[in-house]
């Protein structure tokens, strides 16, 4: 056991990978000599030389589509988008050629690509430098998409998501990149696709994943203070999505809260709140309720405390599937 | 600013213009010296020649069968690719086995020489499949429809060879039209960045769907390579031996730690450019006119027939072998079954996918109400 950060451990994740693999290398921007702008493959291109940890020329679309190649040629190439907003370049490469390769050549081309992509906001940054594109990636057939949340999970996810014979897009909560934990390298990951159960709870099921799920165990502990028992879910899974776990903890407490950093229509909550609605319907004491970012671009830095969802944003959407007053509760039209 | 479509339509001419073409066989068949090419296709000997005769021949008669089938209403769609056989014969018989192909989807003549078999050629376009074969059997991609984005794969391919250590070389097929795409800036930038064994290998056809090269580029395509650092090629794409020239050059190049070459085939797209197309509406007839007299066939018979080889025993041995090859076609497409309905969910993923397993399940009980069920 040792305590790393969470940019710690995705590194120890690829270092092993790359030790463990000859077939791995790593392809990105600035991630040489610099070691990521956040660090995260500092010191690697050191110890495993410029063949296996490329810096890239600045061009997102061929860093995947060169790791198409090399997957065809049984490579399993490990790419690194530098921030969320830089990943559009590279969006036909991932939609059109990794999600599909495997499914056109009825399973004779592998495409064992990572894309880890750090994600979110809270750093207070430059515009393009904060989003969360998952919904885009969960809506593509072919690629599985997933998110850590604590350096643990960094670790053995990632070693995870390398292994897997499929693509994987691996979304780093970037504000979290600092934050530390016990990482034991021998612990026996459970399956890439499962949710986990970070904190057990009867009155509502609240499912968060990435960079939201650290605030989400703040506010079911400060919901203790008024007798309310949150189970929080990390769904580490967003496709994907271990719903029967959600459903498992839904049927218990009969209230869902979901929340994320990304927009709101069309997001992994809607999904999430769909899909648990049809298969437990009856069970439900409330609709579903999603607290997420505004259907806005992401907004100027001194902005984003009103865009993220927060403690207290999520707290309150606590209250309306309790059935207590709550912020909506002034607009509601009285007949 | 373009003021008018003659403009496009001079500027078409003038990137094109014959004189700065790599030439050994000009349309009248009668083979011309050059001290660069000469060496590079020195071993093509009379039966070397009658067997791209062949291969010339064979593409041309699957390609008419194919165009046939389609307007039999047994095929959706079909790419011809008349009047590109020899850009697309002279480049991939001077492949080796273990050389790796990334193309478009007109390259069925590619994939007729990288060994694809005449029957695998068909399922794309009855759609009873997204690909016909399998890649690693032939050292050929499954074509790539989104245009230009083949030309990083084949970049990302060369990448590999190179960090192997291997001599193989990889090639990227695509046409005037792709130049436009950024795909294919950026692979130039990687392959040039990295020297990679690959080889852009364009045919400029001169059309991208209706818009003509003109459009594309203010100046010959193979002119962007050398700013990239790659070297470039600008040949005649009706000339199998000057194709084939073109291209042992650049794979010597790439075998031998000399990097990327960039070959820009001009050739014409006698064709639509799909079935779905009409030229009409859009090619002058007397511009094709004029490459019809091009034509890459008819100039390697006339070369046959000037060293007295074109006999009867080889017109003979074509006509068999063309015949047999457009009755497997047909027969090999109207012997297609229909893919099972379930079989729409295999391979999505390569492991397990738990949201996926649950609409199969789910399909296959809402099949089962009917007669048949999911068979």
């Amino acid at each position: 056991m040792t305590e790393l950060t969470l940019a710690k451990a995705i590194n120890l994740g690829l270092r092993r990978a790359l030790e463990s693999d000859d077939r791995v290398l790593l392809i990105g921007e600035d991630i040489g000599k610099l070691g990521g702008v956040f660090r995260v493959t500092d010191g690697l291109q050191a110890d495993f030389g410029v063949r296996r940890v490329i810096d890239a020329p600045l061009a997102e679309s061929a860093i995947i589509g060169t790791a198409v190649g090399l997957a065809f040629r049984g490579f399993r190439p490990v790419c690194e988008i530098q921030f969320d907003g830089f990943i559009y370049p590279g969006f036909d490469q991932i939609v059109a050629q990794v999600a599909k390769l495997h499914y056109r050549t009825s399973g004779n081309v592998r495409v064992p690509i990572t894309i880890r992509v750090p994600f979110g906001g809270g750093i207070g940054a430059v515009e393009h430098h904060s989003e969360s594109p998952e919904a885009y990636f969960t809506h593509t057939s072919g690629l599985r998409v997933v998110s850590c949340s604590n350096p643990q999970d960094a670790y053995a996810m990632v070693r995870q998501a390398i292994a897997s014979d499929d693509p994987v897009l691996f979304f780093e909560p970037k504000r979290r990149y600092w934050a530390t934990g016990e990482v034991d390298e021998n612990a026996v990951a459970p399956p890439l696709g499962s949710a986990h159960i970070v904190r057990e709870g009867s009155d509502v099921t609240l499912v968060a994943y990435g960079p939201l799920v650290t605030t989400a165990r703040d506010a079911a502990l400060a919901a203790l203070d008024d007798g309310t028992s949150i189970e929080v879910i990390d769904l580490r899974s967003l496709s994907p999505v271990d719903f029967d776990t959600v459903e498992a903890s839904v049927r218990k407490t009969g209230r869902l809260v979901v929340a994320h950093e990304a927009q709101h229509f069309g997001g992994v909550g809607a999904e999430v709140a769909a899909s648990i609605t049809e298969r437990c319907f009856f069970h439900l004491e409330a609709p579903p309720v999603r607290v997420t970012g505004f259907d806005t671009p992401y907004p100027a830095a001194k902005l984003e405390r009103h865009f993220l969802p927060d403690l207290d944003r999520i707290l309150d959407a606590v209250d309306r599937v309790m059935g207590r007053t709550n912020s909506l509760s002034s607009l509601e039209v009285t007949a | 600013m373009l003021r008018s479509l003659d403009q496009l339509d001079d500027l078409t001419t003038a990137v094109t213009a014959p004189d700065a073409l790599l030439q050994l066989l000009p349309p009248d068949g009668n083979r011309v010296a050059h001290p660069d090419l000469d060496p590079w296709v020195a071993d093509i000997d009379g039966a070397a020649l009658a067997a791209l005769y062949d291969d010339l021949s064979v593409i041309r008669r699957l390609d008419t069968e194919a165009t046939a089938l389609q307007r039999q209403g047994e095929l959706g769609l079909w790419p011809p690719l008349l009047g590109q056989e020899a850009a697309q014969v002279g480049s991939a018989r001077a492949l080796r086995r273990d050389d790796f192909v990334f193309t478009s989807y007109r390259e069925n003549g590619v994939a007729y020489c990288r060994g694809v078999a005449i029957a695998d050629l068909m399922p794309v376009w009855r759609g009873t499949a997204l690909s016909g074969w399998n890649p690693y059997d032939v050292g050929m991609a499954t074509p790539a429809v989104i245009i230009g984005a083949q030309t990083l794969h084949a970049t990302g391919y060369a990448l590999g060879c190179a960090i192997d250590g291997v001599d193989s070389v990889s090639v990227a097929y695509f046409g005037d039209g792709a130049t436009s795409q950024g795909d294919v800036a950026e692979a130039m930038v990687y392959a040039a960045s990295f020297h990679v064994p690959v080889i852009f290998f364009c045919q400029n056809n001169h059309w991208a769907i209706s818009e003509p090269v003109g459009l594309q580029t203010k100046r010959p395509i193979a002119d962007r390579a050398p700013a990239y650092g790659i070297p470039s090629l600008r040949v005649d794409g009706n000339d199998v031996l000057a194709v084939m020239a073109a291209m042992r050059i650049a794979l010597d190049r790439a075998r031998t730690g000399g990097g990327p070459t960039f070959i820009e085939a001009v050739t014409y797209r006698m064709g639509p450019h799909t079935t779905s197309d009409d030229p009409g509406r859009y090619v002058d007839p007397v511009e094709r006119a004029e490459w019809a007299a091009k034509d890459p066939i008819d100039r390697l018979e006339r070369h046959l027939d000037s060293l007295g080889l074109l006999t009867d025993a080889l017109r003979e041995s074509v006509a068999k072998s063309t015949d047999a090859a457009a009755a497997e076609l047909r027969r090999a497409c109207l012997a297609l079954p229909e893919p099972a309905p379930l079989t729409v969910f295999d391979n999505v993923y390569a492991e397990p996918h738990s949201g996926l397993e649950r609409q199969r399940r789910e399909y296959s009980a809402y099949l089962s109400m009917f007669e048949g069920g999911a068979s």
